[in-house]
């Protein structure tokens, strides 16, 4: 939270409706995202009950569990919805293409686009995480057999659902957290979980301000809630009566047909709001220019893709149920060098993101007062051009001597801040340049700031942060418990009850 | 038994833990100012003496430069390694030994019987097997930095203070909440719980906390261990050598630190923002003000009593603009040696006097950043002699109106001392040691 | 009865108080400094109807399904005896337990009134506790009780106090699923201060019979839904620093006085019902009645308290209706429309709100530049 985000938020209770906090988009959107609603039954370890998913507005299939306490009418959900988010997911797998990625610029296949799973609320990739763990163990042999494409859906899912921790992956984006991102609601974070009351203050309908479309958001009646809980009073007065008609033994085929039906109509008028609102909410993020490190990102996302894909190709075993200490510790490594890295980029794209650090003090930007591009540095061995430019700010300047900060403008150009000087609203700030200016020691046009140009500088930085180095399995220190039993599928798997 | 038969035997305890064998590790829990350097140069010097290689691993480049020093000045004869990052410049603390070899691989200190560096550059060796390591600070290390160096070693060492600062991650994830190696628990949290077996000793006596601090900061911050002051009440003093000129809240709250080791210098009740302009004056006052009225500490280090220098006076904040806010009030005083940092960077540092701008003052609510013991922790434990608290009123009922929401998980020990006892605990001492700004 | 009673007897008005439960009693550590609350829930008001009337209807309906579903789990965790449960005592939690005897204290002959149930309860936890054997007893609906704010209330929990080697240990059942050994943080969070709400009314029950609280652990055993079957896995949770918030703000509830001195004399929630039970009184009138009482709204609110959304509306036009850390980012400037006028400098800040309107200026600034005119 920051005190720029917070004051767009007091704006959008003054104007009515939600205020920008960007001026790019910082995801990447799908051409053809897959978008799932679904429902859970109350009181029940993620049972599913209701879905609607597709990949365009007017192909949302619903698939419905008219008994959702029944085991072989899940399996028979959760095989339905395999072969329809399998098979999205499997389309992004005919097209393929070699580039140079990493920190070593190796050569690697990558997919050449990836697919998109796109849900409600962080609810519902709960939702993906679980139903992903209570499918990936399971066979399509044996005693307790369930169709193939079931163990599949559920490994990607898991791998979906895993990607969202990873700060700037897009696989699979919840909604309101990818509006909120670009949006401050007159309302607080709680209710902007709402998918119809954050959506009521980004887009209201026309005569309504947000304030009052988010509070008409708020009656279940006519906003179902988007998931996957359902609203109590529906469960008790439509859907437990609708529920019980369908599981009644002894009713002619055609009043059975008829139950059915209605359970149906009834869980459709439920999703089918959301599953609107979803596409709007799209179309919205989609209308945003993308900011310049998105795709580059995404680039990341489909590595991750066609890894995986590989993987499962190869027969690679489920993913376990809980890290092993050296899997955890790398993985912790791994985040912490995204989260930075993703910071730094959305700051570096977006001069909005940029300005909640220069109120922290870990940017700066002002005009640029003086200048000597020629500046050349003949202490050394070799004679190094060294430019010095002088950038006089407003912002409250807290960057110690000496540090290295970097201008989003210019982002392969290093500079150091020499020197300060001037009081607490007006500082001068004297920085000296290095590199990015070609390799003559006179500088290329248009590489060193010019008198009078508006500039900004950060003590953030995108540079390539190399892995730390773990231990093999095989070797996890004692003090961690030592190494880990390796996994072997078990009866325990295929036999684990989903009742 | 006198404070210093305690402290002896525990270390001699820990020690011949060491020498029995019986453990693959022993934990030393060490409370502010227990001499823990001085065990682990201790424990250095007895498994150098018995010719068994050992490494050392300290978490900062200052913690490490400390230790070769000491360790250097104990055994002038034993070659010491010092093993560094690529930008390391040797301290003349360091350099001014001539055993001590600086490289920054392990092969070119082949030699040393000890070899010293930081954990961070110890994750990056991925060779070498020593019997021993010493690991200091073992409770601000993070776990998974233990993953990457414990193969290195097979017996170890670990010594540090459980009342401060815990290491933290800016990632927010729950996948690892629960298991017994979480990746983002403190080196000794997950050592314990996948060995609970090995002993964890404590030293029992603070030389650094004045009788006046040892009592409510075991009781707040070290519930279950406890410790004593090495020194009686009375053994240490602050004095002046001139009187004050009229009678400001200032001076009677500096007058009432020196007579009873505490004062609350308490503003009126107001919320405000961080770098609240009338607390960070208030700082800045009181440190100007004990230096103008030439505090004069005498101590059992120091009994004909020493001038209280610049360099021996900390304010501690919670934020960086808190202290850059006081750094800019107090303008040459920064430059004459008063240190104005964040709990963060105090840790580990020791002065006569400390004033501390309270993590809660001025808020409406409090997070589990502001509530968080090892802060209050670390800022009141830095001084030998009195610590002065600013604070706005309104602290014990903000406490109290605290909405406690926090999850709780399965399989995760509760956290002990709980920072909202803590805090309740040091304010309600406090409340006996208050003077009013106006 | 006495003057406090009385009090708050006018301020509920001309209906029973609501009784408490467990869960409510955990619900006075959820938001302390909210005076409307505690003296709603130290008189018994029915919020949930108050706030109706008044026209906020809260939504805290339960699911049938969920109902359901708890209900049938604690059912097969408590079949025959609770062979469930003690097979779980021994195998997951290791904790030996030789000889096991089962009773029901819901079973007092046909008398079923509170006081003698309790009565009851007291009875044979008296005789578990001084007895010499190495038992242990699982009692079955116990029934506890507690002064809460002068008042006795009585806790029917779901839970089963055990007894192994003299110490008492409260048993939790919920029906949220524990998957992987991970569960719900914040509903194992309220799982842990309904426990310690036992805990406490447990030891003091001890105490009067002068036993001593000691002899209750304050580690509480939590029986939920491994992963996604309905077979039973246990945990064990420390309470400790529930209890400490817990009697802490118990002792606070205790001195509600200070609470009630300022408000008016003839305040009251009542609503006048005519004598077929009609509610008469208009409800602006009681609306402003509630308003005489000070709230301390916040987001978090809308998640645990029946009158959020009359708090809500309240709270309109004030910064903390944002978030405590957007209130808290603000500068502590409570109105918007302050907010506002100190960072476009149409407002002339008071000497405490000087650096606030600062930091709000800077940050509009920075706003328009990057926004252009549209900001």
């Amino acid at each position: 939270m920051s005190t720029v985000v917070a004051l767009a938020r007091a704006e959008a209770v003054s104007r009515g409706v939600a205020q920008p906090i960007s001026t790019v988009r910082h995801l990447h959107i799908a051409g053809r995202p897959l978008v799932l609603v679904a429902l859970t039954l109350a009181g029940e370890a993620n049972a599913p009950l209701a879905a609607m998913v597709g990949d365009a507005p007017e192909s949302g299939h619903l698939l419905v569990v008219n008994q959702p306490r029944n085991r072989d009418q899940r399996f028979a959900f959760a095989a339905e919805l395999a072969h329809i988010v399998v098979g999205y997911i499997e389309s992004f797998q005919a097209d393929a293409g070699m580039v140079r990625a990493g920190g070593r610029g190796e050569e690697r296949r990558r997919f050449t686009d990836a697919p998109q799973l796109f849900v409600p609320n962080p609810a519902t990739a709960g939702f993906v995480r679980l139903l992903g763990r209570s499918t990936r163990f399971r066979r399509p042999t044996g005693e307790y057999a369930v169709d193939p494409a079931v163990p599949v859906l559920g490994r990607w899912l898991t791998f979906l659902a895993e990607r969202t921790e990873v700060p700037g992956s897009c696989l699979l984006l919840a909604a309101t957290q990818a509006l909120a991102l670009h949006w401050a609601t007159g309302q607080s974070a709680v209710e902007d979980l709402n998918l119809a009351a954050l959506m009521g203050w980004i887009d209201p309908p026309a005569g309504l301000t947000g304030e009052q479309a988010a509070l008409a958001a708020e009656d279940p009646v006519t906003w179902p809630p988007a998931g996957p809980a359902t609203d109590p009073t529906f469960d008790n007065e439509v859907l437990a009566p609708l529920i019980t008609a369908c599981s009644r033994p002894h009713r002619s085929p055609e009043r059975q047909q008829v139950a059915v039906i209605n359970l149906r109509n009834a869980l459709r008028d439920q999703l089918t709001p959301t599953w609107k609102l979803m596409w709007r909410a799209i179309d919205l993020l989609r209308a945003l220019p993308a900011g310049a490190r998105v795709a580059g990102r995404w680039d990341s996302d489909k590595d991750a893709f066609t890894g995986y894909s590989e993987h499962l190709r190869d027969g690679g075993p489920p993913q376990p149920r809980r890290d092993s200490a050296v899997a955890a510790a790398s993985r912790l490594n791994s985040l912490e060098r995204t989260q930075a890295s993703y910071a730094a980029q959305r700051a570096f794209d977006d001069p909005l993101v940029l300005a909640q650090y220069r109120l922290t003090g870990e940017a700066f930007g002002g005009v640029v007062t003086a200048a000597e591009p020629d500046r050349v540095d003949a202490t050394g061995k070799r004679r190094k051009l060294r430019p010095l430019i002088t950038v006089l700010t407003h912002d409250p300047f807290r960057i110690d001597q000496g540090t290295a900060v970097i201008s989003p403008a210019r982002p392969g150009q290093s500079a150091r801040v020499v020197s300060v000087s001037g009081e607490a609203a007006a500082a001068s700030v004297v920085l000296e340049l290095a590199g990015g200016m070609g390799r003559a020691l006179t500088a290329a046009p248009g590489s060193v700031p010019a008198i009078g140009e508006r500039i900004s500088y950060t003590t953030l930085t995108d540079s390539y942060q190399p892995r730390g180095s773990f231990p093999d399995r095989a070797d996890t220190p004692w003090t961690h418990g030592g190494p880990p039993p390796v996994y072997v599928p078990t009866q325990d798997d295929v036999t684990e009850d989903w009742s | 038994m006198s404070a210093r038969d305690l402290s002896a035997a525990a270390v001699d305890e820990v020690l011949s833990l060491l020498g029995g064998r019986d453990y693959r590790g022993v934990v030393v829990d060490s409370p502010p100012g227990a001499g823990k350097s001085e065990l682990v140069v201790r424990a250095a010097r007895e498994l150098a003496d018995a010719i068994e290689p050992l490494i050392v691993i300290a978490q900062t480049n200052n913690q490490v430069d400390d230790l070769v020093h000491r360790l250097a000045v104990a055994t002038p004869a034993l070659a010491i390694g010092r093993l560094s990052g690529h930008d390391y410049q040797p301290a003349p603390l360091v350099s001014q030994h001539a055993q001590v070899r600086v490289a920054q691989q392990v092969r070119d200190l082949g030699g040393c019987l000890v070899i010293m560096g930081t954990a961070a550059k110890w994750a990056t060796v991925s060779e070498g097997y020593w019997r021993w390591a010493i690991v200091d600070e073992a409770y601000q290390m993070r776990s998974d930095m233990l993953l990457r160096i414990a193969p290195r070693f097979s017996h170890g060492l670990f010594v540090g203070d459980p009342g401060q600062l815990d290491p933290f991650t800016t990632v927010e994830v729950e996948r690892w909440l629960g298991l017994t190696w979480d990746p983002m628990l403190s080196a000794v949290a997950v050592l314990l719980r996948n060995n609970p077996d090995l002993p964890v000793r404590r030293l029992p006596v603070s030389w650094r906390l004045p009788q006046s601090a040892a009592g409510v900061v075991a009781e707040a911050f070290y519930p279950f261990s406890g410790f004593v002051a090495g020194t009686a009440a009375g053994e240490r003093r602050l004095e002046f050598t001139t009187r004050a000129f009229g009678s400001g809240a200032v001076d009677e709250a500096i007058e009432l630190a020196a007579e009873t080791g505490w004062a609350l210098y308490e503003m009126p009740a107001r919320q405000t923002i961080r770098t609240d302009a009338e607390a960070v004056a208030a700082c800045a006052s009181i440190a100007e003000r004990a230096l103008q009225r030439g505090m004069v500490a005498r101590s059992e280090r120091a009994p004909g009593g020493e001038t209280v220098d610049p360099g021996r006076i900390a304010i501690g904040t919670a934020h960086r603009d808190q202290a850059q806010a006081i750094r800019a009030r107090l303008g040459p005083l920064v430059a004459r040696g008063v240190v104005v940092d964040t709990a963060n960077r105090l840790q580990g540092r020791e002065f006569d006097l400390t004033i501390v701008l309270h993590p809660l003052s001025g808020r409406r609510d409090a997070t589990a950043f502001h509530l968080e013991s090892g802060r209050l922790c670390v800022l009141t434990t830095r001084h030998r002699h009195a610590c002065v608290v600013v604070a706005r009123a309104g602290i014990p009922e903000l406490l109290d109106a605290h909405p406690h929401s926090d999850p709780v998980h399965i399989n995760v020990p509760a956290k002990f001392p709980d920072g909202w006892a803590a805090n309740h605990a040091v304010m309600a001492h406090l409340a006996n040691h208050k003077v009013r700004s106006r | 009865m006495n003057a406090v009673e009385a009090r708050l007897d006018r301020i509920r008005g001309r209906v029973a108080p609501k009784s408490h439960n467990a869960r409510t009693i955990a619900a006075l550590t959820s938001n302390p400094g909210c005076a409307r609350r505690a003296v709603m829930d130290a008189a018994g008001v029915d919020k949930q109807r108050l706030a109706s009337y008044v026209g906020f209807p809260a939504r805290f309906g339960q699911s049938q399904f969920a109902i359901g579903r708890g209900n049938a789990f604690e059912s097969q965790v408590k079949a025959n005896g609770c062979a469930e449960l003690l097979r779980l005592l021994r195998e997951q939690l290791a904790l030996a337990i030789p000889e096991v005897s089962y009773d029901n204290l819901d079973d007092v002959g046909g008398n079923t009134s509170l006081p003698v149930r309790h009565a009851r309860t007291r009875a044979l936890l008296a005789r578990a506790a001084s007895s010499a054997e190495d038992a242990g007893t699982l009692f079955d609906h116990p029934l506890l009780r507690l002064e809460v704010g002068g008042r006795p209330v009585y806790l029917e929990p779901d839970l089963i106090a055990f007894q192994l080697r003299g110490s008492f240990h409260v048993v939790e059942i919920k029906s949220f699923p524990v998957i992987d050994g991970q569960a719900d943080g914040d509903k194992v969070a309220a799982a842990v201060i309904q426990s310690a709400v036992y805990v406490h009314a447990l030891r003091g029950l001890l105490t009067e019979i002068g036993i001593g609280q000691h002899a209750v652990s304050d580690t509480v055993v939590l029986v939920c839904p491994e992963n996604f079957a309905n077979r039973p896995t246990a945990a064990l949770l420390d309470v400790r620093r529930q209890l400490t918030v817990l009697r802490r703000q118990l002792a606070r509830l205790d001195r509600i006085e200070a609470l009630l001195d300022v408000l008016p004399d003839g305040l009251t929630f009542d609503l006048e019902p005519d004598a077929g039970g009609v509610p008469r009184r208009a409800p602006a009138a009681v609306a402003d009645a509630i308003g005489l009482v000070e709230a301390r709204y916040a987001p978090e609110c809308l998640a645990s308290c029946e009158m959020c959304f009359f708090c809500r509306a309240e709270a309109r036009g004030r910064t903390v209706s944002l978030g405590r850390d957007v209130h808290d980012e603000l500068g502590a400037v409570d109105e918007v429309s302050i907010v506002l006028g100190l960072a476009d400098g149409a407002a002339e800040p008071s000497v405490e709100q000087a650096e606030a309107a600062e930091m709000l200026r800077a940050a509009a600034r920075l706003r328009r530049e990057c926004l252009g005119d549209v900001a």
